[in-house]
């Protein structure tokens, strides 16, 4: 101790040690479990395919950059979050789609529902929701021009035609389903691959199975109420995509288990809603967008009770 | 150990009033001599863990800014006994208390409350006393090597406790990862039907006093309550073996176990220091692969960093960690993403992230609603925000306003 030191002790308030999972590694590990889907949507629809993913997380991860560089903020690019947004869109688009397109989804995505909004972690609603919902509505006809995928059981002469969720939908089976071998947007047709990347999550602790259980769960149990076939409604359409991807997506759901899961609830009730008895084929992206809006509510509903807290007593107002 | 060069003990080594030196300069002192003490009801006395002389009587400051009269003592390397040592005698409860009280134990898991004041309790609704071998922190295994090396005076201490205070039960709380412990002291306490073990999982913080409480009884503890509130008592596994070693021999506390770790120690370990062992002179002995950039007394989680090679360990501390450069995470703070890992992994079920905000704009009546005072400052929010958030940080802050808050409405009543 008696030779003087070069450099003082480093002195910090505890905790003295950090997990090494920051936001990077989180959205990194979506990533990754967004993966096989990525793959699928490329065996599937090819070459356009990339071209669609690769432009969203370009524009997206572009914008997001743009956007600290010019209001002189602290680069949030580098976080992955942007890109994880880049992703989902492009799973929201068909192969089709015009790349410039993509471009303006990813504008309102990441300018107009992120960083309007105060950027990550601040956002009400899912930015990819928003852009796909946009888009939808700006491009109606675009959005919704489908490819056969390139590798079928049976082959389809089709070049347009609507996704499983349109009547005709009941002849496709299940297996097609699951496998993907359909019609529908880059990430949203082949089920297995989400449930891949869902493993994946949960593995790592990403994301917890409470949500997205809850909301395929509230789907298949109101098709079976109202006559629909589960499997069906459970395998088709962007509901798997939704549940394990955007349902629980962290900064539009509910803090707590109990929250999540009225959230996914409702986001199941209105998916079918829509569904079964609205003009539109599909109510994912649409009730995961009005769920978003009644999280602040459900957040201050659904608190968890400290250990401790459940008796009436103490405190410094009583 | 080899004897250290100086003895630094502090004059506050527990929650509660500062002691007074008791010796004057250039006093000899034996071991086991009372060193500190004064006449309050929430103390604990201070006794000197050598035999030598007294240096100096001076004012030493803790890194957190405070500081405190300590005395320094010269050991004179023959550690003669002071002639007062003597078992103590004890007949009833009231006994015990009184035993417990002249030999400066307090809550050796980290939370320095003088031992006696916590068994001077209403027993009349105290059904069980639990023994907490839970170790405090990851990292640390000063707990785990007392249960392995001392199981005997462990189940001493158990026994006195219960025979004389008529408290029907007591279960030794072992996490899981401990089997070898779990073993010993089960087969040892086989014999006696009063006393047993109870697995616990390994989970930090397992051996918070409410957290363990909750998990091993489903009791919570009322806030602004305590554990005897819900009929148990809390005793940390080596404060009850300390118990038990000075029924025997009348010893008071003057040594304790710590851990040695981190990645600038050369041979980390579980190590016996005498209370008071400034904390260069372990690191030295421990071996440093270089200086370190960091020293912390306690543990990872709710240690606090030192900035004086020279300060002594006291009685409560359970481990001493020392790292390098390398090892030192600067947090780079983020926006916080509403991951809810936070909200999740608080043992108490507390929203840090809602406890920040709140403390930000100090909105104490958020944070009243929000029940901040009931964190156990465990650390783990902290720890695992991917944004790296100060939230333990700020819940702490948050904690002691509203804390001061409800002592100033009390004060109006």
């Amino acid at each position: 101790m008696a030779e003087e030191r070069q450099k003082p002790l480093v002195l910090l308030a505890a905790p003295q040690i950090m997990s090494p999972v920051t936001t990077q590694v989180i959205m990194r590990n979506v990533l990754i479990a967004l993966a096989p889907a990525f793959v699928a949507s490329l065996a599937f629809f090819g070459l356009p395919a990339f071209l669609v993913c690769l432009t969203s997380v370009v524009s997206c991860v572009g914008f997001e950059y743009l956007w600290c560089r010019i209001r002189k903020l602290p680069n949030t690019a580098t976080d992955l979050s942007a890109a994880v947004t880049g992703v989902l869109l492009a799973f929201n688009l068909p192969s089709t789609i015009p790349l410039y397109m993509v471009v303006v989804g990813a504008f309102v995505a990441i300018i107009m529902t992120k960083e309007l909004f105060g950027g990550i972690g601040k956002n009400f609603a899912n930015p990819a929701i928003v852009g796909r919902i946009f888009l939808a509505v700006a491009f109606p006809v675009a959005m919704t021009t489908f490819v056969a995928p390139q590798i079928t059981l049976a082959p389809v002469d089709v070049v347009s035609s609507a996704t499983p969720l349109a009547p005709a939908a009941a002849a496709l089976a299940h297996l097609d389903l699951l496998l993907g071998l359909h019609m529908g947007v880059l990430g949203e047709t082949s089920a297995l691959a989400i449930l891949i990347g869902f493993v994946y999550l949960l593995a790592t602790k990403t994301i917890r199975w409470h949500a997205p259980v809850a909301y395929v769960a509230t789907v298949v149990v109101m098709s079976l109420i109202t006559g629909h076939d589960p499997v069906a409604q459970a395998l088709s359409g962007g509901l798997l995509l939704g549940a394990v991807f955007m349902v629980t997506d962290y900064t539009t759901s509910p803090s707590t288990v109990r929250g999540k899961v009225i959230f996914a609830i409702g986001c199941g009730i209105i998916t079918c809603l829509i569904r079964f008895w609205g003009n539109l084929n599909e109510g994912v992206a649409y009730s995961i967008l009005f769920m978003n809006l009644l999280v602040p509510y459900i957040d201050v509903l659904t608190p968890n009770t400290p250990v401790g807290g459940e008796h009436k007593r103490g405190g410094s107002n009583e | 150990m080899p004897l250290p060069q100086q003895i630094i003990l502090p004059m506050q080594q527990h929650v509660g009033a500062a002691c007074k030196p008791q010796v004057k300069r250039r006093a000899h002192v034996d071991v086991g001599t009372l060193v500190g003490h004064v006449d309050a009801r929430m103390t604990a006395d201070i006794f000197s863990p050598v035999s030598g002389t007294v240096k100096q009587i001076r004012t030493i400051h803790y890194s957190n800014g405070w500081s405190n009269e300590a005395v320094v003592i010269e050991p004179d390397g023959n550690q003669t006994v002071d002639e007062s040592i003597r078992p103590p005698e004890v007949e009833d409860y009231a006994g015990l208390i009184e035993a417990v009280k002249h030999s400066g134990i307090v809550g050796l898991g980290g939370a320095g409350f003088p031992t006696w004041l916590k068994m001077d309790t209403d027993l009349s609704n105290i059904d069980m006393w639990l023994v907490n071998g839970a170790e405090c922190e990851p990292y640390l295994s000063s707990d785990y090597r007392e249960m392995v090396e001392r199981p005997q005076t462990i189940l001493a201490g158990i026994k006195a406790c219960l025979d004389l205070s008529g408290v029907p039960r007591s279960l030794i709380c072992i996490e899981d990862n401990k089997p070898k412990a779990i073993e010993l002291l089960h087969s040892m306490a086989a014999d006696d039907d009063r006393i047993d073990v109870f697995v616990l999982p390994a989970r930090y913080p397992q051996g918070a006093s409410r957290v363990i409480l909750r998990n091993v009884t489903g009791r919570s503890v009322p806030r602004g309550g305590h554990l005897t509130d819900v009929g148990a008592l809390l005793f940390n596994v080596t404060t009850m073996s300390e118990i038990g070693r000075f029924l025997g021999d009348g010893m008071p506390l003057t040594k304790r176990r710590i851990t040695v770790m981190g990645d600038a120690i050369e041979r980390p370990q579980n190590l016996e220091v005498y209370i008071g062992t400034p904390i260069g002179e372990i690191l030295e002995y421990c071996g440093l692969k270089c200086d370190p950039a960091k020293v912390v007394i306690g543990g990872p989680m709710m240690g606090t960093t030192q900035v004086e090679l020279e300060s002594p360990i006291v009685r409560a501390n359970s481990g001493l960690l020392a790292f390098t450069n390398e090892a030192v995470q600067t947090p780079n703070t983020t926006a916080c993403i509403r991951c809810d890992k936070c909200i999740e992994s608080c043992p108490i079920h507390l929203a840090p992230i809602n406890i920040q905000k709140a403390y930000l704009r100090r909105d104490l009546e958020t944070l009243n609603k929000l029940m901040a005072d009931l964190c156990v400052e465990c650390g783990t929010c902290s720890y695992v925000c991917p944004a790296r958030q100060p939230l333990a940080q700020a819940t702490r802050l948050a904690r002691a306003a509203l804390r001061a808050e409800q002592r100033k409405a009390k004060g109006r009543r």
